[in-house]
């Protein structure tokens, strides 16, 4: 009895180990094909955010895969990630701090932050079920999205000042300046986000996920998804283990954001960066990886990203082709026919190696 | 009187989002599942129309016609291909191959027709309705659309309620396997669904464009959302409910845009959506979800 | 004085009274059975006992804390574990598992003790491995530890579920027809269960149960409703014997 529950310790440790370790061989292959100068500027560029996407799915499939609820709008939590950084570093940028540590602590103001905003969200969304709560999680995204797109902040002498009309409404004094600049974002953000870091950042958000799922908090968050009525039979507190894990993963995609943000020069709010499509993306990222599998959601974030990538030669052939490769490999996964079938050739196959070895 | 033409507007668009949110909520109640593509299936009819229109001079209403059948084979095609071999699979799984159909549609029509905005010339050409001794100017297309969304709607529930297909929808939304026992074709059924879905969306989309007369590959996505949000404000599967939720999120948006702010219009609307799904979880005419313990 | 002391409780859905002046006694250490026919309204009397609905009027006591109002898991941490009629397992975890998810106040450790495996997430996932090991295996069901609990047969999956109410140590247990869709040999061995439970843990159960052998075999009370009402109660042979009884059963 107890040798079972070591062997499967055992088990739950190696996916651990298997999957920080493909992390880090992806990265050690990628920098030293760098380093020998046969990796394409353009595909040096998307280092970081094959990491900011992955952190992000990780986090999602934290809500989608474990906790069961369908989240329309990680975007929006990335967002309060970026911004809340983003305003944090410009803030800082002429008091002579530290660059290292003006990062750390803008990377924890970034995910304390999104880490709020999904408690604050979580607390009413958290009661509505299925695709009600798909669409609100979806609103709440975008209405971050549009807030931060009329939000206007500068600093003076006198301190901060704020606007949701536009930047001469501040009232700045001449020396004053804007941060935040409504449509415009956040301008001229010291790009401090490197491969490295992504990499770094995406271990720990795997070794929180990981072992969260793996702990007395997990199960509960396991077995709600499992069965709603069940869990609160036997005392589990529903709300505060939806609202942990929510938050969490907000938090997570939080972070993703805190990356996002110091990767460019400038930062906007846009539809493509910030809306329900990223989102989306993301969210396919987390079902294509299989739903529950950590290591399955950095692996579709970084194939499906690199897809419309490795096309790019075809133009405007890109993105048709990737959403029938979408569509195909859905299809595939998934179609009860298509399981059946497959089942079958692998029974098929592993049959035939059983003969032989007999 | 801008308080009464603000009014007349969101009224206009609030058909046009109600008539996108009864294909919606007609797939949703029958296929349960979100068409993600839908809004994409409206860019396309529009493109339809402008190609005809455009290419082939034709005659608007004749183009209407012929968008309107291209959307509905469209619609089913994309449930054939695409839906019927995920049925049974997890719910998830659907959603993000709509989300595939979608990307697909938009690149199509990107490829096909090129990324630059069209200008949109409304089907109908027609003197504008002067009332109030010319303080109050109505296009005739707000009319038309306004008429439409009512006549569609009226038809859409006599359909269901009296026709025998109609009944048979009725049935699979409630309970699939024992429609499916009791000798309804859930196959068939759930194709003309996603038929008639389709072309309400190529009628919508015309209506869209020739009120909002520009069309890209995008135009489709953001009213699909809106209406999507307008099916789950009014209840999601229930046919009056996408109407009564698609007139109010475009009467909420024209409000909110005149009075409160054009940026924010968006962030308002989808407060809205919040707050009524706050105090009832299902939407104004949803059914209470129930769990038998 | 009663552990359990239910008076005058009643619920209407819609206008109709699903249950009526509801009373019931149970003692320490008593298996209590509650029986009639179905749509009787017995496993309403569960659902208000366990807080999933609330009770029009009525008192329910357990142990003299007052329950009515109580939400469901403070219910269960007052003392009352519960099965239910078609099983609710968390399916996609493993049998071990869901009774561990059963003890998960009975261990507790923080969240952040639990990510960054603090000594005391070791002390305490090896002290629930082993209480959870010892409860399935009062159930025969160690060496399934690993297996995925919607794996198992039916009549372990319903046996599963005590194992994981009674993880909650409860001072009552509510059985929702633990026997259905058991063959006569589970249903016999069932009964041994239920005895051993009853006595190993000092338990006091209370069945909701149509297989009148098991019924007439365990229970040493029992009280009859029909359509929301008490028919009779008493001892089980007296009540049995009783000729309205047998009319509602028997539909004469």
């Amino acid at each position: 009895m107890a040798k079972l529950n070591i062997k499967k310790m055992n088990k739950n440790f190696r996916g651990q180990l298997i999957t920080y370790a493909m992390v880090i061989i992806a990265f050690v292959v990628m920098q030293i094909l760098i380093a020998s100068g046969s990796v394409s500027y353009l595909l040096q560029g998307l280092m970081v955010p094959l990491c900011i996407y992955s952190i992000v799915a990780v986090g999602l499939n934290l809500c989608v895969g474990y906790l069961g609820e369908l989240s329309l709008g990680h975007a929006g939590f990335m967002c309060v990630g970026a911004f809340s950084s983003a305003f944090f570093t410009k803030c800082m940028l002429n008091t002579g701090m530290n660059e290292t540590v003006r990062f750390l602590l803008a990377l924890v103001i970034g995910t304390l932050t999104a880490a709020l905003f999904g408690y604050l969200i979580g607390i009413p969304v958290l009661r509505l079920r299925g695709d009600y709560l798909a669409i609100v999680t979806l609103a709440f995204g975008e209405i971050i999205k549009n807030v931060i797109n009329v939000l206007y902040i500068g600093r003076d002498s006198r301190g901060f000042h704020f606007s949701m009309k536009d930047a001469t409404a501040l009232g700045l004094e001449e020396d004053g300046e804007v941060i935040v600049n409504g449509a415009k974002g956040i301008m001229r953000i010291p790009s401090q986000s490197t491969f490295l870091i992504g990499v770094i950042l995406l271990l720990i958000a795997l070794f929180i996920c990981f072992q969260l799922v793996n702990s007395r908090s997990g199960r509960a968050i396991m077995a709600i998804r499992d069965n709603r009525i069940a869990a609160e039979s036997v005392g589990i507190n529903i709300t505060g283990y939806k609202l942990l894990a929510f938050t969490i993963s907000a938090a997570i995609a939080g972070a993703g954001g805190v990356l996002y943000a110091h990767n460019l020069a400038t930062l906007t709010a846009q539809p493509a960066n910030f809306g329900y499509n990223m989102s989306i993306m993301i969210l396919v990222f987390v079902v294509l990886g299989g739903m529950g599998s950590f290591r399955g959601s950095v692996i579709a974030a970084v194939l499906l990203t690199m897809i419309p990538e490795i096309l790019r030669g075809l133009a405007d052939y890109r993105m048709l082709i990737y959403s029938i490769i979408l569509i195909a490999m859905m299809l595939f996964n998934w179609s009860p026919k298509f399981v059946a079938f497959r089942q079958a050739q692998m029974e098929k196959l592993f049959g035939k190696k059983k003969k032989e070895a007999v | 009187m801008s308080f009464l033409s603000y009014l007349i507007n969101g009224l206009s668009l609030g058909s046009i989002y109600a008539i996108i949110a009864l294909g919606y909520t007609m797939v949703y109640g029958i296929a349960k599942m979100l068409n993600f593509a839908h809004g994409d299936v409206i860019m396309i009819g529009c493109y339809v129309v402008f190609t005809m229109t455009n290419s082939f001079h034709l005659d608007p209403l004749a183009s209407l016609g012929i968008a309107i059948v291209f959307c509905t084979v469209l619609g089913v095609c994309i449930e054939k291909i695409a839906y019927r071999p995920l049925r049974g699979a997890n719910a998830l799984a659907v959603l993000i191959t709509a989300i595939g159909v979608s990307y697909f549609l938009q690149n199509l029509a990107l490829i096909v027709f090129g990324s630059d905005t069209k200008s949109f010339t409304s089907i109908i050409e027609a003197e504008p309705l002067v009332l109030a001794g010319g303080k109050l100017k109505i296009p005739v297309i707000t009319i038309v659309t306004v008429l439409s969304c009512v006549v569609i709607m009226a038809a859409l529930m006599l359909f269901i309620n009296k026709s025998k297909a109609g009944q048979a929808m009725l049935a699979v939304s409630e309970d699939r396997d024992a429609a499916q026992l009791m000798g309804v074709n859930v196959n068939n059924t759930i194709s003309l669904t996603f038929a008639i879905g389709s072309g309400l969306a190529a009628i919508a989309g015309v209506l869209l464009c020739s009120a909002y007369p520009t069309l890209s590959p995008y135009t489709g996505a953001m009213p699909g959302i809106k209406a999507f949000t307008a099916a789950v404000f009014g209840g999601i599967g229930s046919i009056p409910g996408a109407f009564i939720g698609g007139i109010l999120l475009g009467v909420i948006e024209i409000m909110g845009r005149a009075y409160i702010s054009s940026q924010l219009s968006d962030a308002i609307v989808f407060a809205v959506l919040i707050i009524v799904l706050l105090v009832k979880p299902t939407g104004i005419l949803g059914r209470p979800i129930q769990e038998k313990v | 004085m009663a552990l359990l002391e239910v008076r005058n409780l009643s619920i209407s859905f819609g206008g109709l009274k699903a249950v009526d002046s509801f009373e019931l006694q149970i003692e320490k250490n008593q298996l209590y059975g509650l029986i009639g026919p179905n749509g009787a309204g017995k496993t309403t009397v569960f659902n208000l006992l366990t807080g999933v609905y609330k009770p029009d009027e009525g008192y329910i006591g357990l142990d003299g804390v007052d329950l009515v109002g109580k939400r469901t898991i403070d219910i269960n941490q007052e003392g009352i574990a519960r099965t239910f009629q078609n099983i609710r397992l968390f399916g996609q975890q493993t049998v071990l598992d869901n009774v561990k998810i059963g003890l998960h106040h009975e261990y507790p450790y923080s969240t952040f003790t639990g990510i960054f495996r603090l000594p005391r997430y070791h002390k305490m996932e090896k002290a629930m491995n082993e209480k959870a090991l010892e409860l399935l295996d009062v159930f025969g069901m160690a060496d399934k530890a690993e297996y995925l609990s919607s794996n198992l047969p039916y009549g372990q999956q319903r046996k599963l579920e005590i194992a994981r109410a009674l993880a909650t140590n409860p001072k009552l247990l509510l059985l929702d027809e633990p026997a259905a869709g058991m063959n006569p040999n589970e249903t016999k061995e069932l009964m041994d269960t239920i005895r051993f439970v009853r006595d190993k843990f000092d338990m006091t159960i209370l069945l909701i149960e149509h297989d009148m052998n098991l019924v007439s075999g365990i229970c040493e009370e029992i009280t009859v409703l029909n359509f929301g009402q008490i028919l009779a109660s008493g001892e089980t042979k007296t009540v049995l014997k009783n000729p309205e009884v047998i009319k509602a059963y028997l539909g004469e």
